[in-house]
């Protein structure tokens, strides 16, 4: 029998949650939902343009009650859950519907606030907050003329707008002197003043309501400096509280709100809370991405697949007010520590203010042009450093580059960026639907997206984007998927392989239901390696799901023949192992010695059969496998330093030899090279390595994501240190890091490109306990793989099919 | 005419792998797919003559390692948008073991 699912609060968080979960669980449970409001779920969101007149009741359904019944679900519209027994596990309803539940939901969402003054109870004083109240001002509409709001803040001034859309005159009444003073700043909350104004409506700033008066009905409201207004309808707007009676009554533990963990659990492990309800690490929410956030969250827990957490959320804010454009989002006000960028024209109505601290955005207010609100909120959301941008930040996204098309605003704005705040949808995703879909609408684009279907403020981006993306020269975008095998991106998958615990490639496939039985090139060698990032101890290394040259270990050629190039520690070889090269040049006729980029000696043309051959031979004299055809670390370069050269300033040498003592034979995204110079002459060309030690008096500067490859790339600097032990520290925690964040075949030079120099700095430099964390398990897996795989085959015989035919068949 | 030779077991090859049968003017690559169905091609790319039996094999197709091209195991044919076609033997397995059809 399935079990059950009971979900308290029919809005638009705990159906979001439900919905998610039909997507990946369709038939996991029998749901019950209970909702006060006699309805199916509304977009409440949109109640603003519902009262202005732009929109109807039926155009903000987003479940009907059809649709409860097409999902056999069980609706129970109209009734309130009075009491939840925990230990019954079943909860009652106001008229006495009894259902019994093995996991419940509770979504409660939240009140608009009363302010207790006399006369707050006398007919004509509401809230904006359901079907109800809009009805209720729709109705006062028709006949009164005098509306006051109380609370000039989001909600307010929509209320406000809507009802003076319908001929009557409003009035706002606000306590601070800042409109918005929550999304606003001072400057800019006069500027939406003043169009507010000059659109007809009236304010009565600092101004704190005493009593509300009336014989039955309201006719005035008195302030507390004596003076007073005449009014027919007072909609109070001052602000929510999260609705948590119910779960207190049940002995769930609530603060502010329902306290839930990352997973979205209560304090019982078989109810979770989502929405407005609930506080999470101290915080509430009032403004539906977090909570769309949290919903996909907890379905996925409610689906018992384990993976995601919720870690809180940055939000934006719009005002949904026509004619009038404002952004706002972070933190805007400043301090000491930070610095302000400031634009204003006041004559033809801009304004943009963006607050930096250690030159990363974190607040933003923008009024009268707001579309580079989308690509601001990115560079917060990511902590991405913006010393590089400076000079054109505050000109916005469009001004960058040298491409010369100015107005090309969509074509620059990159596939990451979130269009939607509301359903986290970025560009690449609705572009990507437009184009593996076919669509052709906006209302298509909702459809498959969700993009644009809750606020709707991005409702002109979304239009562009459609517009840009149908245009005729229009070149598809890079997938996100790992590979067409699957709809999961690098980092979805690694995920799962952590939270799950996956340790082989199949179970990674069962798990993620990919599309493909035995995947392909690109998703098994990836799979294989993430795997074993993962699970080093545990994953089970697949052979056939890597490259021939990882399975023969050694370079194929162009000819089908392959490369031997053997380990030289630190660049440095001696007499013997000279004597040892030249003995197996010549006994297997070895076509070419090469000297490499990496200092190593390179032997080619070398038959397959032969290879372990020459292996055994090689490591009779002690040498190793040099992994210069992995996905490995492959060289530590050095100069002679301290030990010889004038200049030396350290023993670079040897600091070599140890650092590839440490690191050889550890598999990694892509190959990766180290180098150690004396001194800043730089001999070894340390500053174009993935890691590169350049010696210094004072000690070892690291550098890191550096490239000599197709596109040079110089390092960035990472820290100094003082001693060797610092170096081979930093070292391996860097590598662990890069190991378990990079996508496959990323080299590092790319990597700290896209994830941001600063969050390498964070990790390795920064946090103690977060490098020592890496560096252990760095350590961990060089445990298991530190094994010479040359001997494994030339000596222990393991995979000897890999170099033998199976068959000579003489004609 | 037929000229059915066996080459060895079905586990002397991997599951998803491939050896290599010599004959005296060219080598045969035999393929073990991931459900144990056997292929037999020219170990020979159509593209640069880029040993197959070294590279991945999916599903019944080969990508070979010099410059990833895709060749059917089925009809010996590049798939995708490169064109080019290698030779492909008749390949069968009885009680466990491996023959090909050298023609
Ligand atoms: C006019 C207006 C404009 C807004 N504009 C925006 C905006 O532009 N952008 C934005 O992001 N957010 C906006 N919001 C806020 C957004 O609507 C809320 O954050 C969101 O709806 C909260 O979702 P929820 O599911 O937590 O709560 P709700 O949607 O309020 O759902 C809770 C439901 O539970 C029911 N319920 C409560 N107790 C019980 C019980 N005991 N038994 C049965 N049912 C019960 C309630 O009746 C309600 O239907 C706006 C809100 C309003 C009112
Ligand atoms: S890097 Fe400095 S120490 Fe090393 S060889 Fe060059 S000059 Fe000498
Ligand atoms: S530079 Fe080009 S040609 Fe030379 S070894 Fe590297 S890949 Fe081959
Ligand atoms: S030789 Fe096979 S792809 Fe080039």
């Amino acid at each position: 029998m399935k079990e059950k699912l009971v979900m308290i609060g029919n809005g638009m968080a705990g159906m979001r949650t439900i919905e998610e979960l039909l997507k990946i669980a369709p038939d996991m449970y029998d749901i019950t939902v209970f909702g006060d409001e006699p309805y199916g779920n509304y977009n409440r969101i949109l109640l603003s343009p519902v009262l202005a007149g732009d929109k109807t009741i039926d155009d903000i359904m987003l479940n009907t009650i059809e649709w409860y019944e097409e999902n056999n679900i069980k609706l129970h519209a109209g009734k309130k859950v009075t009491e939840i027994n925990r230990i019954a596990r079943k909860v009652t309803a106001e008229d006495g519907t009894v259902e019994e539940y093995d996991r419940l939901l509770i979504a409660t969402g939240s009140r608009p606030f009363i302010i207790p003054v006399p006369g707050h109870d006398k007919e004509g004083v509401i809230s904006f907050r359901d079907i109800k109240d809009v009805d209720t001002m729709l109705e006062a509409t028709k006949n009164f003329k005098h509306a006051t709001v109380i609370g000039g803040g989001l909600l307010g001034l929509e209320a406000a707008n809507g009802m003076m859309q319908h001929g009557m005159n409003v009035t706002v009444v606000h306590l601070g002197d800042t409109l918005m003073e929550r999304q606003m700043d001072k400057v800019s909350g006069k500027m939406l003043k003043k169009s507010l104004q000059d659109k007809g409506m009236d304010f009565r700033m600092e101004a704190q309501t005493a009593e509300i008066t009336g014989n039955g009905r309201v006719s005035g409201i008195k302030f507390a400096d004596g003076t007073s207004l005449e009014t027919d309808l007072v909609v109070m707007a001052v602000g929510i509280r999260p609705n948590i009676e119910l779960a207190q009554q049940a002995g769930l533990h609530c603060e502010r709100g329902i306290v839930v963990n990352d997973t979205m659990q209560t304090y019982d492990p078989v109810i979770y809370s989502v929405g407005e309800c609930v506080q999470h690490r101290g915080e509430t929410y009032g403004l539906v991405a977090p909570l769309f956030e949290m919903a996909k969250v907890c379905a996925n827990h409610l689906a018992k697949m384990g993976i995601g957490l919720y870690e809180g959320s940055v939000t934006s804010t719009k005002l949904k007010v026509t004619g009038i454009d404002l952004f706002s989002a972070g933190d805007f006000t400043g301090n000491e520590d930070t610095e302000e960028m400031v634009m204003q024209d006041a004559s033809s109505g801009l304004y943009k203010k963006l607050v930096l601290q250690n030159n990363k955005l974190i607040g933003a207010v923008l009024y009268g042009d707001t579309k580079e609100g989308a690509w601001y909120f990115q560079l917060m959301r990511t902590s991405q450093d913006i010393s590089d941008l400076r000079d054109k930040l505050l000109f916005g996204e469009s001004h960058l580059g040298d491409s010369g098309h100015g107005g090309d605003h969509i074509g620059q704005m990159s596939d990451d960026t979130e269009i939607c705040g509301c359903n986290g949808v970025c560009k690449g995703d609705i572009v990507k639907a437009i184009t593996t879909e076919g669509l052709f609408t906006l209302d298509e684009v909702r459809a498959h997206t969700k993009a644009s279907a809750s606020c709707g403020s991005c409702t002109g981006l979304v239009e562009q984007i459609l517009e840009f993306t149908l245009g005729s020269d229009y070149e598809a975008p890079e997938a996100k998927p790992l590979c067409k095998c699957t709809d999961h991106s690098h980092e979805e998958v690694r995920e799962a392989i952590r939270e799950r615990k996956l340790t082989s490639i199949n179970d990674v496939r069962r798990s993620l239901n990919w599309k493909t039985e035995d995947g392909c090139p690109a998703c098994r060698m990836a799979l294989n390696y993430y795997v074993q990032s993962a699970w080093h101890n545990e994953a089970q290394d697949d052979p056939q799901s890597r490259f021939i040259n990882e399975r023969a270990h050694a370079n194929i050629q162009k000819d089908g023949r392959y490369s031997v190039i053997p380990r030289m520690w630190g660049g440095m070889t001696t007499p013997n192992e000279l004597r040892v090269i030249a003995n197996v040049a010549e006994k297997y006729e070895i076509k070419d010695v090469h000297l490499t980029g990496g200092q190593r000696i390179g032997l080619y043309g070398v038959e397959k059969e032969v290879l372990p051959k020459i292996w055994a031979d090689l490591n009779e004299a002690g040498m190793v496998s040099g992994h210069a055809y992995g996905k490995a670390m492959r060289t530590v370069k050095t100069c002679v330093g301290k030990q010889w050269c004038r200049f030396g300033t350290q023993n670079s040498t040897a600091l070599g030899i140890k650092l590839e003592e440490l690191t050889w034979a550890s598999w990694m995204p892509h190959k990766f090279k180290l180098a150690v110079s004396g001194c800043p002459r730089n001999c070894a060309e340390a500053t174009i390595k993935d890691f590169g030690v350049v010696c210094v008096d004072s000690g070892y500067e690291l550098h890191i994501g550096g490239n000599g490859g197709i596109k040079v790339r110089a390092t960035d600097l990472l820290c100094n240190v003082t001693t060797e032990e610092d170096v081979l520290e930093y070292c391996g925690a860097f590598i662990q890091f890069y190991r378990e964040d990079a996508h496959y075949l990323e080299r590092t030079a790319p990597w700290v490109e896209r994830i941001g120099f600063s969050r390498i700095e964070d990790t390795v430099v920064k946090n103690e306990e977060k490098r020592k964390h890496y560096y252990k398990r760095f350590l961990e897996a060089q445990k298991i793989a530190q094994v010479d795989p040359w001997k494994e085959r030339a000596v222990d015989g393991k995979d000897k099919y890999e170099f033998e035919t199976i068959k000579v068949v003489q004609a | 005419m037929s000229n059915w030779v066996e080459v060895g077991q079905l586990d002397d090859i991997p599951k998803q792998g491939s050896r290599v049968v010599e004959t005296s003017d060219y080598n045969i690559a035999v393929f073990r797919t991931v459900n144990d169905e056997v292929f037999a091609i020219k170990d020979e790319c159509p593209h640069k003559q880029g040993p197959l039996s070294q590279g991945i094999v999916h599903d019944k197709k080969v990508t070979c390692p010099l410059h990833n091209w895709t060749i059917s195991l089925e009809s010996g044919e590049a798939l995708g948008p490169d064109e080019g076609c290698t030779n492909v033997f008749v390949a069968k397995v009885e009680n466990g073991v491996i023959s090909i059809d050298l023609g």
